[in-house]
């Protein structure tokens, strides 16, 4: 009993610390650079598959492997940014126009980045083996790298957390979220924060990539639909807007997957999107939002 | 409304054209080759979708992510009421359960959403793709203990001949909605929604019943086209291609005209037959590009062009365009 | 019965009082203005009237129905109709079809498009931009853009107008121009509320002023009788008044 317990608590956090990371990132995306990247799952597919290469290709350890993967994911997304996203915030006539074609770019970037890596990689899944050796904990069965990913998903996620709560340029990043105008005057620099939090965010979505690599087999090309779609759920549950929110919210949906997923498997993205439906009726501004 | 008060000569004449074009599309497969009967329905499907979705987010601006899933659902009604091993109603009876499908599924998607800000219609709308295709599967697999299904054969004609009937309807219906309140209201709210609302309009129930229109069509363009795959699974019926596609034939032929996503369906379905089982992968990439080549530089897609060639060709055209344009600002 | 009455008004936003405890009444046929520095709650009050933001304490009433809870459209149909601040107009739509909008919609009983379309035409020679028909709202001017606000919210047949800083932004003709179409509409027998900066138009215009500073209600009475009243001018001219002395 206490075994299955463990099992889940374990597993609920390494989801949820995943989960964490993706829906930070896309928070930071849209919270700050007022973006919706439905695209955001493509990122974490790139971490993956880019991972996969260099570790099969040129047997670079998946966790040193960040070292290249992550500044590259980092500069594309802030490039995106820089080129398109920036570009359309002063050609949209209204805040509500620049949301609905920063979402269809966004769309298109998602069909854009699938096919690139369906033409690089392949539509079949990659697998590959890393820390795969078994240990025990409190007499329960657990993979290194399982419990490897959790520890940096977790860490990585709570170190990101204490940044933008405590720290100076944390706390300027989120009131660029609140209010970009005002964050603009008080001489936050929002012509390179954008960006710069929209390339953050594709960072961690391809950290979260490289982990979910490690510890599940099989990573293709279409991987990147129901984690966007899990990171829209978690940012919603911690409230739009709110960075923080998204960290605590992937927790709680991690932890709800885990539970639903010891029943069964095929349930958990039906159990996410119920839990959507109703946190729309009852409260969508989430656990941390504004009313 | 009397629709003879605003036609003047000029619309006479398109009218005349288009009578002519529904002679030739009705009496199309009487001397054409099944390539070409197959190439028509499917431009008529994408007609049907495109001007569809273009029929609720040009006007509000809500940006739909859903015609995947109302498409989806059409398609699997048709899964489970027309099957190979014998269906439980006819074809017709089939369409209309699947587009009633369809428009329950966008009324309580619109209750749940239309209410909040167009950021959770959006959220909502792009996950419910995933989340039927995963709902679905499960039912299959664990209630029905089946993988797939197969559908009963219908002719590349009857085909042909539905889906003309149906984009006929949707293209009917997307004209009067635009000259009706129902339009007025619906452009108030992209408009600036807190006004219209100042102004008497119920914003909540204008959205959800256009909404729930739109996804009609949808739907049963869906449960149209199910027979022609033969074999169908929940990947196969709710895949996010299918929200994909419309919007980028609405964009790219201009998404604020009732003829632009026509000429974007129609660009679409021709490459698409030439070009995408070739190179589907380079296909759908290029498209992507181009989407967001028009958002940038054609925002009113290519329908946009066409006040600028009014200028430039002036003359007759001009003016069919021009008397036109004038007689509906005046009339709503 | 006063055609508009609130009773312990309050709007809280978080811990700020944006409207605190504010009594107020409108009668039939009169211009009321509402002034006071910026911040001080004038448009939030409006935005508790016209059901843009719910109250946190307090009841309003309009012609002694409760208004509290009511959605914007339905306010609207009951007769109160309010121009913008930051004006909300119809951009891409043409000048005719912005006011058509109030016309069809702004009635409770569902009105017929050839009635609707005479009462926009009708509105929109009334506050005469009948030339600009078929113009798009946004290569309108300031001022004929609020116009345009204006004649739209008259087309929703109210019994009561809130215009909210109809004045801001325009030169000292189109304000004599924008006061005299005040008094038209008042002539027309619909009630007006106003909040305004421009001195000018308060001290013309309106019979009885109130002012808000900070959220509460600190002075009423007629325009003399506030603009000599000391805690007004010592708000509106602070430190200088004590500089001076």
């Amino acid at each position: 009993m206490t075994e299955t317990i463990l099992k889940i608590v374990v597993s609920g956090l390494l989801n949820g610390g995943i989960y964490a990371l993706i829906a930070m990132g896309l928070s930071l995306q849209y919270g700050v650079a007022k973006v919706l990247n439905i695209a955001h799952g493509e990122f974490i597919m790139l971490g993956a598959l880019i991972t996969w290469t260099l570790y099969t290709g040129f047997g670079i350890n998946p966790l040193l492997s960040l070292a290249i993967s992550g500044p590259l994911l980092f500069v594309i997304g802030f490039v995106l940014h820089r080129t398109l996203f920036t570009s359309l915030k002063n050609r949209s006539p209204s805040p509500a126009a620049l949301e609905g074609n920063s979402l269809l770019v966004a769309f298109g970037l998602m069909f854009i980045i699938q096919n690139i890596a369906i033409l690089r990689w392949s539509a079949l899944g990659k697998s590959y083996k890393y820390l795969d050796t078994v240990v025990w904990v409190a007499g329960t069965a657990f993979r290194v790298n399982r419990l490897v990913a959790l520890a940096v998903a977790v860490g990585v996620g709570v170190t990101f957390y204490l940044f933008l709560t405590r720290s100076r340029p944390g706390k300027a990043i989120r009131a660029a979220a609140q209010d970009p105008g005002t964050a603009g005057l008080m001489g936050i620099n929002i012509n390179r924060v954008l960006p710069l939090c929209f390339g953050l965010g594709a960072f961690l979505a391809g950290l979260a990539g490289l982990l979910i690599s490690m510890c599940y087999t099989g990573s293709t090309p279409f991987m990147g639909l129901s984690n966007t779609v899990i990171a829209l759920i978690v940012v919603v549950l911690g409230g739009l807007g709110s960075i923080p929110g998204s960290f605590i919210g992937g927790l709680i949906l991690g932890l709800i997957g885990s539970i639903v997923s010891n029943w069964d498997t095929a349930l958990v993205l039906v159990a996410f999107y119920a839990i959507f439906m109703i946190l729309l009726l009852i409260r969508p501004v989430g656990i941390f939002g504004k009313k | 409304m009397d629709i003879t008060r605003f036609i003047p000569t000029n619309r006479k004449l398109l009218l005349v054209g288009l009578l002519i074009l529904i002679i030739f599309l009705t009496t199309f497969p009487l001397y054409s080759k099944e390539y070409y009967i197959r190439l028509m329905a499917i431009i008529f499907m994408y007609i049907v979708l495109a001007v569809s979705w273009a029929m609720f987010s040009g006007p509000t601006g809500y940006m739909s992510l859903a015609p995947a899933a109302f498409f989806g659902v059409g398609v699997y009604t048709a899964a489970l009421l027309y099957q190979l091993k014998g269906p439980l109603l006819p074809l017709p009876a089939v369409i209309v359960v699947g587009s009633l499908a369809s428009f329950m599924l966008a009324f309580l998607t619109g209750l749940v959403t239309l209410r909040l800000k167009g950021i959770y219609f959006a959220i909502f709308t792009f996950g419910l793709v995933v989340f039927l295709k995963e709902l679905i599967n499960y039912l299959e697999i664990t209630v029905s203990k089946v993988g797939g299904r197969h559908i009963s054969y219908v002719s590349n004609t009857t085909v042909f001949y539905i889906l003309l009937g149906i984009c006929v309807a949707t293209l009917l219906t997307a004209y009067f909605i635009r000259r009706s309140r129902l339009g007025l209201a619906m452009q108030s709210i992209g408009g600036n929604e807190e006004a219209a609302a100042h102004m008497g309009v119920n914003t909540t129930r204008v959205k959800i019943l256009t909404f729930a229109i739109s996804a009609v069509f949808m739907g049963a363009a869906g449960a149209t086209t199910a027979p022609r795959l033969v074999y169908v699974d929940p990947g196969l019926a709710f895949n996010v291609t299918y929200s994909f596609i419309p919007i980028l034939m609405a964009v790219f032929g201009g998404m604020g005209t009732l003829y632009g996503p026509v000429i974007g369906a129609a660009v679409f379905a021709y490459t698409e037959i030439r070009l995408r089982q070739q190179y589907p992968y380079y296909y759908m990439l290029t498209w992507g590009i181009i989407l967001i080549i028009i958002i940038f530089f054609l925002p009113a897609g290519l329908a946009g062009l066409i006040p600028k060639l009014r200028d430039r060709l002036g003359g007759p055209i001009s003016k069919l365009w021009k008397g036109g344009k004038a007689e509906e600002h005046a009339h709503t | 019965m006063h055609i508009l009455e609130g009773h312990g008004v309050t709007k809280l936003f978080g811990g700020l009082a944006a409207v605190s405890n504010v009594d107020f009444h409108v009668d039939q046929g009169e211009i009321v203005g509402q002034i006071g520095p910026n911040g001080a709650g004038k448009t939030t009050l409006f935005n508790l009237i016209s059901a843009a933001l719910p109250f946190s304490s307090g009841e309003i009433r309009f012609k002694g129905q409760k208004l509290n809870g009511l959605k914007p459209n339905q306010i609207c149909q009951k007769g109160v109709a309010r121009t913008f601040q930051q004006t909300k107009i119809f951009a891409d739509m043409p000048v005719f079809q912005n006011v058509l909008v109030g016309a069809m919609f702004g009635t409770p009983t569902r009105i017929s498009a050839a009635d609707a379309n005479r009462e926009a035409s009708q509105k929109l020679e009334f506050v005469g931009l009948s030339a600009m028909s078929a113009t798009l709202v946004k290569d309108l001017t300031l001022v004929n853009q609020k116009r345009v606000e204006v004649a739209r919210a008259l087309a929703t047949k109210p019994e009561l107008l809130l215009l909210d800083e109809l004045m801001a932004g325009l030169n000292p003709a189109e304000v004599s121009e924008a006061m005299e179409l005040v008094r038209k509409i008042r002539d027309e027998g619909i009630t007006i509320f106003m909040v305004e900066h421009v001195m000018k138009a308060i001290m013309g215009i309106c019979g009885r002023v109130m002012v808000l500073h900070h959220g509460e209600k600190i002075a009423e009475g007629t325009p003399q009788e506030i603009s000599c009243n000391k805690q007004v001018i010592e708000i509106y001219l602070g430190e200088e008044a004590h500089a001076g002395s």
